[in-house]
């Protein structure tokens, strides 16, 4: 049996607004019964401009009718803009989480959440128009989408894009093609991922609390492996004041730690500019 | 809650008497058989007597027995070691319905260069013996093709394979994994070389299995070690699985009858049940050549995980040829290789009986069967 929580056994056996909604305002279908499962999803915006109901219909595993079943609940008074916003992980979380091999299922309620919007907006077909270049045949899987799924979870193997968005699941000839879209987009992610830190422009106040945080997560639990415990004394500027505890205190590489583990994380998880000195006696 | 067990293909229940026929190997008769002490040396005689016990139900030669852990060990052994005695240039001829224990050696072999045909089948699960005849036709062969099918329950015609098979010169192996104490196997009468064979799916426990070699067949050891088995497989001997497993097949030999008949008329009031309660549902694989405690039913527009978790919640244990049940994405190969409907083949569900099955346990799942669809067919988007 799967390991599924609590809460996705209570969506599959007590699903939530099930159903269609008459005149809906968007209307989204994805996935068929060929494939295994498949989604139909409406939604009714109320006066205020948020989503008021929110119905679906679906055909496929338990995971399928649960996550499908969370979707519609997590929507419920979202704006348009904040349910675009929505991820597959959202899914997943609201659920405590799937198991891996099943987080197709949350994709499949994210995009069919995608194409409800767009029809709402455009008018546009109520089904999945497969754009751009499709990679996996079996599942009719583009590059684009598998591109989305590999941004949105962070993921580095073929197998978690196939759990994910299906890809590579039936003959398997374009497992070569998703290890590249891999490696493309991860090379590009990495790239996107430094500016962000350096242009992230905190107040006195949240740079201290931050480093406190980092530290407490990424430095601290480092040091313990070695029974050493490092200590905030001040924050000047981008001059970050420390002073070792324990068996760092009276150790010898001491400063390549500091510069090398302290410093490191710090920058990588706080601020490019930051400088770390210890604490004069 | 009560459990209704229906899921005997996958495994049984081991029999009060086997676990009654075990116990003393654990408690005071743990010896090595191998051992030049009597204490050891005396559980040799037990190993005898279970293949003894073995041999009559088989109607082979004691000799011919050769225990293995499990079915898919028997399998392994029987293919790569044939193919192997067989040498250079051998084809292997087999179906597109095989269990994973025989179709994962095949492929290993196709990767190592071997010609491996496999027999395509009709809607109804079987395969045409003329496509058998042609295949032998083109040169030295070991086929292997399993005698009962383990999602349908589909028996394969393995007198005349045999036939065919014997006239061709060929080695014939088959997995009889599910045939086993639910139809009659008679090694004097069917020309087999090889056959393999599991406890656990006739109430002798997990981890001992069976292989049969008959007298002459040239196969090279699989498992190499020890002297064991007149070393045809290394490995201290299971002693209490294997006595267990002995006292199993005697027990399956008085059973057969039940089997054939009043679990045969169980499985068909609860199919007759099924279908006529419950709208847009179909039987897949012949009915007429069928094991008497199998049927899968498929259950149009709904998917089978969410079935058989329905079940669940009633303690009614089934199982499933969908993609999801599998963790791959794909419905089961032998629902695909049958040409099963796709509106078909995410929701086929499998129930296989005992003879420690009743009515009651029946009407229990007839009753309950439609609400689940039901519910089921409320939520998918194919049922208008």
């Amino acid at each position: 049996m799967w390991d599924y929580t609590e809460k996705v056994l209570d969506h599959f056996r007590n699903p939530r607004n099930v159903g269609t909604i008459k005149d809906p305002d968007g209307v989204g279908e994805v996935g068929s019964l060929a494939c295994g499962d498949a989604l139909k999803l409406t939604f009714k915006l109320g006066k205020d401009g948020r989503i008021a109901e929110a119905k679906f219909q679906t055909f496929g595993c338990a995971s399928a009718i649960a996550s499908s079943s969370a979707l519609t609940e997590l929507i419920k008074g979202m704006t348009l803009e904040e349910a675009g916003r929505v991820t597959n992980q959202d899914i997943a979380n609201y659920l405590g989480g799937l198991p891996e091999q099943k987080m197709h299922c949350s994709v499949m309620g994210r995009e069919a959440l995608e194409v409800a919007i767009n029809n709402y907006k455009t008018g546009d077909t109520t089904k999945k128009i497969l754009e751009g270049k499709v990679i996996c045949t079996c599942f009719g899987v583009t590059e684009e989408e598998i591109e989305r799924t590999i941004r949105d979870n962070n993921l580095t193997t073929v197998e978690q894009v196939t759990n994910y968005t299906k890809a590579g699941g039936g003959c398997g000839h374009c497992k070569p093609d998703i290890e590249k879209i891999i490696g493309r987009v991860q090379e590009s992610m990495k790239k996107e991922a430094k500016p962000v830190a350096a242009a992230r422009k905190l107040t006195g106040l949240q740079k201290i609390k931050l480093i406190e945080e980092t530290i407490e997560r990424e430095i601290r639990p480092m040091l313990k492996k070695d029974s050493g415990d490092v200590e905030l004394v001040d924050v000047v500027g981008n001059r970050v004041i420390i002073s070792f505890r324990g068996h760092c205190a009276q150790c010898r590489v001491a400063p390549v730690t500091m510069k090398e583990v302290v410093e490191a994380k710090l920058r990588e998880f706080v601020s490019v500019d930051l400088v770390v000195e210890e604490e004069k006696a | 809650m009560k459990t209704v067990y229906l899921d005997n293909n996958a495994t049984t229940r081991v029999a009060p008497e086997v676990i009654e026929a075990m116990a003393p190997f654990f408690k005071e008769l743990w010896g090595n058989p191998s051992s030049m002490h009597y204490f050891g040396g005396q559980v040799a005689r037990y190993i005898d007597k279970a293949r003894q016990q073995i041999a009559v139900m088989l109607n082979a030669d004691p000799t011919e027995i050769v225990f293995t852990s499990c079915g898919t060990e028997s399998d392994n052994a029987a293919i790569f070691g044939a193919v192997e005695a067989a040498g250079p240039g051998v084809k292997v001829i087999t179906t597109r319905v095989e269990h994973p224990a025989v179709l994962g050696p095949c492929n290993r072999l196709k990767e190592r260069g071997v010609n491996v045909v496999e027999l395509a089948v009709d809607s109804s699960g079987q395969f045409n013996l003329a496509d058998l005849r042609k295949e032998l036709a083109g040169g030295p062969a070991v086929v292997t093709i399993m005698w009962a099918n383990n999602e349908t329950g589909v028996v394969f015609p393995l007198e005349d394979v045999a036939k065919i098979v014997k006239d061709a010169g060929a080695v014939l192996h088959t997995d009889a994994v599910q045939a086993i104490g639910k139809v009659p196997i008679d090694a004097k009468k069917t020309p087999i070389d090889l056959l393999s064979f599991s406890g656990h799916k006739l109430h002798a426990p997990k981890g001992i299995g069976v292989l049969y070699i008959r007298k002459g067949t040239k196969v090279k050891p699989f498992l190499l070690g020890g002297h064991q088995e007149n070393g045809r497989r290394g490995g201290t001997e299971n002693v209490p699985y294997l006595v267990g497993l002995g006292v199993a097949c005697e027990l399956a030999m008085k059973t057969m009858k039940d089997e054939v008949t009043r679990v045969a008329a169980l499985r068909d009031k609860l199919e007759k049940g099924i279908l006529a309660t419950c709208p847009d549902t179909r039987v897949n694989g012949d009915r007429l050549h069928r094991l008497p405690n199998t049927t899968n039913i498929s259950f149009q527009y709904i998917e089978g995980e969410a079935i058989l978790y329905h079940l669940s919640d009633l303690g009614i244990c089934a199982s499933s040829g969908s993609a999801c049940t599998s963790g791959s994405l794909e419905p089961s190969h032998v629902i695909r290789a049958m040409g099963v409907p796709f509106t078909a083949a995410h929701g086929s569900t499998r129930f296989s009986l005992s003879r420690y099955n009743t009515e009651d346990e029946m009407d229990y799942v007839i009753q309950n069967m439609l609400p689940i669809v039901t519910k089921l067919r409320a939520l998918s988007p194919f049922v208008q």
